[in-house]
């Protein structure tokens, strides 16, 4: 999952540039473990082991959400931005939606 | 109007009458300056937290396709109907990264649609109009599919005609035109609640009256041990189907304008990743939903008229109380009124952007712009109830699975155009081509068979294609959207090579490097909204007011 590097062919015009940031981190690899492991059907397409009745092939699947789940948690996490950045997108959004009802 | 049931009818119409009021106030939630904007109307302020987004985009995606249709899949072909499971696992990491590029290259240049971004990134109207074109016309039967779940439960409440389909369907054009997206995304917190509480109930209560998940299963054997091909597993020659359709159909999930309209009305990037990994709650549920049609062969339930899309109804009405299964019909019913909602406003959207003001009126002010998507998403709604007049309901999920085909040969230019603009615009034009070609021509030649293997229909049968047909001997099928990518793909890059080695000019990017990775709370981004421009920016460089 690469990005384009090409110099930028004019920012959007007005106050200063958007800072330089990039999306690329070595866990994003983790990703392609809930995608590769459910489209692998040779593997759990049987009965056994079965588990309070269901055959394997289904509860099996189920689990896959979990394995989803958990490996998204992770990218998520390990590639958080810096507290202070964070801080940052929340007063922005709270600005945003100054004036509006319920905004949060 | 004998054999009505009363219960059943008063329930789904005062809970009906509760989201209608909902629909209504909801121009009134996080209030906006003016409804009258397409940031407003046609993304709700852009603005949504991360639990409005949860059950905005859980009920965008999971609609009452996923509550009648797939039921009725696992009925009628055993093992193939769970793929709606792995689909809805992989989508998610395969979507992680892209779905956040796009929020932010739109949020910085005020993209309201997909092929606004395709138009600004490629330089090229021609290939935005492609792109919305063929977003509308993929959303169109996905509209009618929903209804198709009401007629569902109409037909199980014993409650005859078109007329209430046609009630329900005027009653929200009203309210969608009145509040926008808010409408959908307050409703939506209704109606997961009312379906995330049926199948918690129906998972728990229906094994326990069949005498346990053993005998759900072993009776889904033996009903499919009689038949050719189904069964409670795959058979060996299903498995390359199985994933193909999982992974092209996940492929296919986020190049649907309406689930792009989820994404862009978010607040922040990490609204979106956090959904990520809240979404595949949904997954779960639908996992459960799709045993319901297992449980109804246990139970012995016969489809109402051959109308395989009842037996979810059917069985509800078998299993409980009258007043539950009204609950249970309700959630159905308005999990078909969120989805539609929401892919109205998408393709009066890339009507509006896309159509509207690329060649019919280039200086359109916002509010010309909303109310000309006010007015396309009532056209889009009566197109949706006349195509359910003159359509069998039985090709509901084909008619969806078309869909799938086509809107998938929108990827290389949204997809893969977040990532890199070595494609050429006219490779693009030329795959896009292909690739639409390709796949009607494959599911032009998928007959679809009955159950004792003789042909049903000759043309436009399924979605799985048996590679037999290619010349090559296996006796496996794969997912026609697949194969119509991947002649997609090699048209444009063979038609890009030859345009490049010809010199032709690839236009001028109108987005910039930092664009793709920009956050909320960055100098370029837009107050939102611009009041002083809402176009999207064309040539690079664009000087735009800010306040």
């Amino acid at each position: 999952m690469a990005s384009a590097s090409r110099p930028p062919t004019g920012g959007p015009g007005g106050t200063g540039a958007a800072p330089v940031r990039s999306d690329r981190s070595p866990w994003n690899w983790l990703l392609l473990v809930p995608i590769v492991v459910p489209l692998i059907v040779p593997f759990y397409n049987r009965v056994e082991p079965t588990l309070l009745g269901w055959p394997f092939f289904y509860w099996v699947q189920l689990l896959f959400v979990g394995l989803g789940v958990l490996t998204t948690v992770l990218v998520y996490r390990a590639t958080r931005r810096s507290p202070a950045d964070r801080a940052a997108a929340r007063a922005a959004v709270a600005r945003d939606a100054g004036g509006r009802d319920g905004g949060h | 109007m004998d054999g009505v049931n009363v219960v059943e009818l008063t329930i789904v119409v005062v809970l009906f009458l509760v989201v209608t009021v909902m629909g209504f106030v909801a121009s009134r939630w996080r209030r906006a300056e003016s409804l009258m904007h397409l940031d407003e109307w046609g993304l709700g302020g852009r603005s949504f937290g991360t639990w409005v987004t949860w059950f905005l985009l859980g009920g965008d995606l999971y609609t009452a396709y996923t509550f009648v249709a797939v039921p009725a899949l696992m009925f009628g072909a055993g093992a193939a109907g769970f793929f709606a499971v792995p689909y809805t696992v992989v989508i998610y990491p395969l979507v992680f990264l892209v779905v956040i590029r796009l929020w932010s290259v739109s949020h910085v240049r005020g993209f309201v649609t997909p092929a606004d971004f395709v138009r600004s990134r490629f330089d090229s109207p021609g290939l935005a109009l492609l792109v919305a074109l063929t977003g509308i016309v993929a959303t169109m039967p996905y509209i009618a599919l929903q209804l198709v779940g009401i007629e569902a439960i109409l037909k199980a409440m014993g409650v005859e005609g078109e007329l209430p389909l046609i009630v329900a369907f005027v009653i929200l054009a009203l309210y969608t035109y009145n509040s926008g997206l808010r409408a959908p995304a307050l409703i939506a917190f209704v109606k997961d609640t009312l379906i995330y509480l049926t199948i918690i109930v129906a998972v728990i209560v229906i094994p326990s009256k069949l005498g346990g998940w053993d005998a759900i299963f072993g009776a889904a054997e033996e009903k499919f041990s009689a038949g050719t091909g189904a069964g409670v597993l795959l058979p060996a020659t299903g498995q390359l189907g199985y994933a193909t359709l999982a992974l092209g159909s996940a492929l296919a999930l986020f190049l649907y304008p309406h689930s792009i309209t989820g994404i862009l009305a978010a607040s922040n990037r990490d609204v979106l990743k956090r959904n990520m990994s809240a979404l595949p709650l949904y997954s779960l549920a639908l996992g459960a939903i799709a045993l319901l049609g297992f449980m109804a062969i246990a139970a012995g339930v016969t489809p109402i008229g051959e109308d395989g899309n009842t037996i979810v109804p059917v069985l509800f009405q078998e299993m409980f109380p009258s007043w539950f299964a009204g609950i249970a019909f309700a959630a159905i019913g308005i999990g078909a009124l969120v989805p539609a909602a929401i892919m109205s406003i998408a393709a009066a959207n890339l009507f509006t952007r896309n159509i509207y003001k690329e060649f019919l009126k280039k200086d359109a002010t916002p509010r010309q712009e909303a109310q000309v998507a006010k007015v396309t998403s009532l056209v889009v709604k009566v197109g949706a109830v006349a195509a359910i007049l003159f359509i069998d309901p039985q090709f509901s999920i084909d008619l969806q699975l078309i869909g799938g085909v086509i809107i998938l040969q929108t990827l290389p230019a949204v997809a893969l155009g977040l990532y890199t603009r070595w494609l050429h615009r006219g490779g693009l034009i030329a795959g896009w081509s292909a690739g639409m070609a390709a796949g009607l021509l494959l599911l032009y030649n998928i007959p679809r068979l009955g159950p004792d293997g003789t042909v049903v229909r000759e043309h436009f049968g399924g979605s799985s294609f048996a590679l037999s047909e290619l010349g090559l001997d296996v006796s496996s099928s794969v997912y026609a959207g697949l194969l119509a990518l991947l002649v997609n793909l090699v048209v444009a890059v063979l038609v890009t090579v030859a345009l490049r080695a010809a010199g032709v000019s690839a236009g001028v990017d109108g987005t910039a490097d930092t664009d793709y990775t920009a956050e909320r709370e960055d100098p370029s981004f837009r107050d939102l909204p611009d009041p002083l421009e809402s176009a999207p920016p064309g040539a690079a460089g664009e000087a735009r007011a800010r306040g």
